[in-house]
């Protein structure tokens, strides 16, 4: 009896944890607000609001790659609602083009990883970057608050 | 018996004779009232109305990204049914190239169009109507020097008895004042500039003041904060929540490049505004914090009937 709890206990804590894990909209948020943060930095630099540093860049531009790799999967067709989501349904009639534009993105964050190494070309890669948040937003993003 | 027919019928034609009357479209100017004002019209100047104005959010040609070409023909969706901003580009078939600048005007001040019909408060008119006539002026010169597109919006797709466009005129009655703004002479010149933006040209209330079983503003409730007409999330309240927390600073960099002081960027409606707002001089976006934050702060509103 003792074991079969045991077994029990594990399992449960087990399928709660896989569960956790595998919420994408829970997932894709937590990651959208590292990417905001990454972005908030990049854009105060390239405002001249924060020092210029290279390391500052190299990591943001990390984060904000990590972070939009891992964000275009946790766009399932059973996550639409829910969880404090603000992700229009205009995403899933779209599919080809918000895939689209994540990977763009992706590429942008790629070009800006590759290309900066120093604060000239920085504020000469950065807008292309940035110029992603407003383009997918305005269309796939519910206002909120 | 035929008398009370007779009287019947005399009554519901009076009626209808006094709804006509009282439907009847009011445009603010006539030519010669407008020809007296004496304005000629500074496209330049125009070109900062335009932005100002956000007339390219709705005019512009869906499914490409020059602001200028204005074909018009986006699907606005809202609980009355879908609206299609017209074609408003200098094409002498499907744009507006016949318009004369007083034409411009009673749209944008009165909702009336060229043709003397009443025009849908899609077309925001219930906050155009603070415009001043110079900033109108200059408007209408300032669309004349942009490209003619080919093509015609579809028509608006509304059920009755919103179809009726007559019936604006009673609507326009009731929630309309036809009327410019007055500057308030005990705040500052700055303070003003940002109301007239605010309130004007701007139109900000169209999304982020809540409406009525009508569609009319609450204006009680100006700017606190509404569901989307199309019914996906919402419009910030600008009264209360996070915004109270944002400085000066936070408002017109959120106005310039899209950032909040969270590290979000707008989205939805919003990124066309400041696409457009960021268009202006800082001086203007400073004005339009400085009257937000001049407004006083407002609760929550109450959770809306299931």
């Amino acid at each position: 009896m003792k074991r079969f709890v045991a077994v029990a206990l594990a399992l449960t804590c087990g399928i709660t944890a896989v569960m956790a894990d595998t919420d994408p909209i829970a997932e894709r948020r937590a990651l959208m607000k590292h990417d905001g943060e990454a972005a908030k930095t990049l854009f105060g630099m390239s405002k001249g609001k924060i020092p210029f540093d290279l390391a500052t860049v190299k990591d943001s531009l990390k984060t904000l790659d990590e972070g939009a790799t891992k964000s275009a999967a946790l766009f399932p067709d059973t996550s639409k609602t829910g969880g404090g989501t603000a992700a229009l349904p205009a995403i899933w009639e779209n599919k080809a083009d918000f895939d689209a534009r994540f990977a763009q993105f992706v590429k942008d964050v790629e070009a800006a990883q590759a290309g900066i190494t120093d604060e000239a070309t920085f504020k000469q890669l950065a807008p292309a970057v940035f110029k992603n948040c407003g383009s997918c937003h305005e269309l796939y993003k519910a206002k909120s608050g | 018996m035929k008398g009370i027919a007779v009287v019947l019928a005399l009554v519901v034609a009076a009626g209808a004779a006094l709804a006509w009357t009282l439907s009847a479209p009011r445009p603010r100017y006539s030519a010669e009232e407008w020809q007296k004002l004496g304005l000629s019209g500074d496209a330049a100047a125009g070109r900062l109305v335009f932005y100002a104005g956000g007339c390219e959010s709705c005019h512009k040609s869906p499914g490409q990204d020059d602001p200028l070409r204005l074909g018009g023909g986006l699907e606005l969706k809202t609980p009355f049914g879908s609206f299609y901003p017209p074609n408003i580009s200098t094409d002498p078939v499907d744009g507006i190239d016949a318009w004369q600048p007083v034409d411009v005007a009673n749209a944008l001040l009165s909702g009336v169009s060229s043709n003397g019909a009443h025009l849908y408060p899609a077309f925001p008119y219930t906050s155009y109507q603070h415009m001043s006539a110079k900033d109108v002026a200059d408007l209408a010169a300032f669309l004349r020097t942009l490209p003619a597109v080919k093509g015609k919006a579809p028509a608006n797709a509304l059920p009755f008895p919103f179809s009726v466009r007559r019936a604006l005129g009673l609507w326009k009655l009731l929630y309309f004042d036809n009327a410019s703004l007055r500057p308030d002479p005990s705040q500052s010149d700055q303070w003003n500039r940002g109301r007239y933006l605010v309130e004007g040209p701007g139109h900000c209330g169209e999304c982020h003041t809540p409406r009525g079983i009508l569609g009319e503003m609450d204006v009680s409730r100006a700017l606190a904060g509404a569901p989307l007409p199309d019914g996906h999330g919402k419009a910030a309240s600008l009264r209360g929540g996070d915004f109270l927390k944002w400085t000066d600073a936070d408002i017109v960099e959120a106005l310039a490049s899209g950032f909040t002081p969270a590290g979000d960027v707008l989205g939805a409606g919003m990124t066309a505004v400041v696409r457009n707002i960021a268009e202006l001089p800082e001086s203007d976006r400073q004005a339009i914090a400085v009257y937000l934050k001049s407004l006083p702060p407002l609760g929550a509103p109450a959770p809306a009937k299931p």
